[in-house]
């Protein structure tokens, strides 16, 4: 398995459609992925989790990701609630989206093998789409800190996926957090 | 009677109106029996009638007075269950209810 | 895996290859059908698929009337009304809503009516739960449809377009359920090639069926039967039923020269020299259970997999072949048979048919994911080892319960 990842996000946040877009452009890449939520009932501004597994082999397992390879955090107020590094294997990657970079240090300080990058994806999100929807601004960061699907990939699946105006919004966050995202 | 390989699947009724197969006059413990003078040909005894006993048959009958009818209504006895319906609508009281067997 | 053949065949018959959820694919697989009638009442996690298609008919890629309905009980009740007229028909549901449907299920395989039913599975109230279980799918076990279950979204996919075959063809009549894990795989986005509708529409053309309703040509359905007739109706229903298993195969022959692919009425996985075999059925116990086969494998366990396609009717002869060689088997359910000999559903068609061979091989019933309890591979390979070290005489393992 070359991926094994955890979004962590808020109902609403999109983090769900994030692994789903990451999955599906792994998928158009020809190798093959799976994408999925917690599946509790999703409910707007509760914590969600949503996985994604991407490999160049078949996947047959279907738990939960427990050792995750990477995680992503759409909301920096869940390293508050939740441990968004639980289970993350040594020298992991967490892609974090943050303001202040605060959030971020204190993450850095309790596990210093992880790889932290951040990204502020909110201002990305309000500057491009007007709506605090991170979802694929943190994917842009993502993309670009693990490398595990490419950039075109990741384009023609968000011009299948989005209508008209939203998909090329949407790409243009993706492209700002590539370029903007930094490594602690 | 047929074995279950040549029954119709799914228990369909491939004949339309083969109910009228089905004997009910025998269910009978009273008869419908039809005044033919005193009926006026209204048509309410056959739309009543539960069973489509009620038979409107394409034959002229004249009263004793001289009224002359196109059609006639009779009961059908091979379907008629007795249950009086016809009787108790008929608006002129033409239908006589009586016991089968005395 | 595929011979040269069927390689060809599959590359001339996909169209392309996409990131989809199980509902979404089965939802491409009702429209390259071409069904003529959809009749369906939303419930979790149902719902995406008919969003799907109601999308499809909305943008003009299905020409099918959708009928919206007051309950599921209604809309069993409309799809076997337009299969009473020879129109090809879906519905799907999960959960309460086959609860609800479940008179109904009894009159479309009395009628003999080819409704094909998805039911990404559910588990049942009280408490409430919309998460994964196969409580619902086991309610409705002996209901007289064929019941296929399917475990990854590539193969819900492929099993609603055979089940169209299956279930027109005039040996079987009958309707068919393709189930599979509710939200574990009917909300899970996977990779599933989907085929050029010519090639589905070939596999499954429109004959016309027998004894339809038609105003040209009445007919009735649904009529009483007395005593006299009653019986001998069931057992017509019970022969079309058993002939499931010959037409599976007749079907997944073809289906496999058009696209390459075949399953069979169960799966079996490293059975051949195997001491041990784990049985399961759905996507995750089946996914989870394969990937701890090969873990014990690497630690020197002679274990085997042997999974559940076909669950009505009962494919008991290959499944007597897969277990008879074993020193011992496990059963893994996703229900519980309240008050049953042994919790597990499956395990007691399984021990059925092995009592019936006159066969006594040890088995487990293991009751798992009940409500969706996580399932993870290490749980799989525990109950490997504790068949390996034989040591638990336990008949019954409630898996990860807390005491």
């Amino acid at each position: 398995m070359e991926v094994e990842a955890r979004f962590h996000g808020r109902g609403g946040q999109g983090a769900v459609t994030a692994v789903q877009l990451l999955a599906s452009a792994a998928i158009a890449e020809g190798r093959y992925a799976q994408a999925f939520p917690e599946f509790g009932p999703e409910r707007r501004g509760a914590p969600v989790r949503a996985y994604l597994r991407i490999s160049d082999r078949y996947i047959f397992r279907r738990d939960p990701v427990r050792e995750p390879s990477a995680v992503a955090v759409l909301d920096p107020g869940l390293v508050l609630v939740e441990d968004v590094l639980a289970g993350l294997r040594p020298g992991g990657i967490a892609v974090i989206n943050t303001r202040s970079g605060e959030v971020a240090a204190k993450v850095k300080d309790s596990r210093p093998d992880v790889d932290v990058h951040v990204v502020d994806a909110e201002a990305i999100a309000m500057e491009v789409l007007g709506r605090p929807v991170v979802n694929t601004a943190v994917l842009g960061a993502f993309i670009k800190a693990t490398g595990i699907v490419s950039p075109e990939s990741v384009r023609r699946i968000i011009e299948d996926s989005f209508p008209g105006r939203l998909a090329e919004l949407n790409w243009r966050a993706v492209e700002m957090a590539m370029g903007s995202v930094k490594r602690l | 009677m047929s074995g279950w390989r040549s029954l119709p699947a799914g228990a369909a009724v491939l004949r339309p109106g083969s109910t009228a197969d089905n004997i009910t006059g025998t269910w009978r413990v009273v008869r419908p029996v039809i005044d033919q003078e005193r009926c006026i040909r209204c048509g309410i005894c056959w739309m009543y009638c539960p069973d489509s006993a009620i038979l409107e048959l394409k034959r002229e009958y004249t009263t004793r007075g001289g009224k002359r009818y196109e059609v006639t209504y009779e009961v059908d006895y091979d379907h008629c269950k007795g249950c009086g319906i016809c009787a108790n609508e008929c608006p002129v009281k033409a239908i006589e209810v009586v016991l089968e067997a005395k | 895996m595929l011979a040269g053949l069927q390689r060809g065949a599959r590359e001339r018959a996909v169209w392309r290859r996409a990131g989809l959820t199980t509902n979404y694919a089965v939802a491409f697989a009702v429209k390259a059908v071409d069904v003529d009638v959809v009749a369906v009442y939303p419930i979790t996690p149902q719902t995406t698929i008919v969003e799907k298609i109601a999308e499809f008919i909305h943008g003009g890629e299905l020409r099918a009337e959708l009928i919206h309905v007051e309950s599921e009980h209604s809309a069993l009740s409309a799809a076997v009304g337009a299969a009473a007229t020879g129109a090809r028909t879906f519905t799907a549901t999960s959960s309460q809503g086959l609860e609800l449907m479940h008179e109904v299920l009894h009159i479309a395989s009395g009628l003999r009516l080819p409704i094909v039913m998805a039911v990404p599975t559910r588990a049942l109230s009280a408490p409430i739960s919309i998460h994964n279980d196969y409580s619902d799918i086991m309610n409705a076990r002996d209901a007289g449809w064929a019941i296929l279950i399917a475990s990854t979204a590539q193969e819900a996919y492929d099993t609603v377009i055979q089940a169209y075959r299956i279930a027109e063809h005039p040996d079987v009549q009958l309707p068919v359920m393709v189930a599979y894990d509710g939200y574990l795989m009917s909300h899970t986005l996977e990779p599933v090639e989907l085929y050029r509708e010519e090639h589905v529409r070939e596999f499954v053309p429109r004959r016309g069926r027998r004894n339809v309703l038609d105003v040209r040509s009445p007919i009735t359905l649904g009529a009483f039967a007395t005593p006299d007739n009653y019986y001998e109706f069931k057992y017509q229903q019970e022969a079309a039923l058993r002939n499931v298993e010959g037409v599976l195969r007749e079907v997944e022959a073809d289906f496999a020269a058009r696209f390459g692919a075949s399953y069979g009425p169960l799966e079996a996985y490293r059975l051949e020299d195997a001491d041990y075999a784990l049985v399961t059925y759905g996507g995750a116990a089946t996914g989870n259970a394969r990937v701890a086969v090969d873990m014990a494998r690497e630690r020197g366990i002679r274990v085997g997999l042997l999974r559940i396609r076909l669950y009505r009717p009962f494919p008991s002869a290959p499944i007597i072949t897969a277990l008879a060689g074993v020193k011992a088997f496990a059963v893994i359910d996703r229900a519980i048979a309240y008050g049953s000999p042994a919790p597990g559903p499956l395990y007691k068609d399984v021990a059925a048919a092995l009592y019936m061979e006159g066969l006594t091989v040890p088995g487990i019933s293991v009751v798992h994911g009940i409500g969706q309890r996580a399932m993870y591979v290490e749980d799989f390979y525990g109950v490997i080892k504790m068949l390996a070290e034989g040591a638990s005489t336990d008949k019954v393992l409630f898996l990860g319960l807390r005491e």
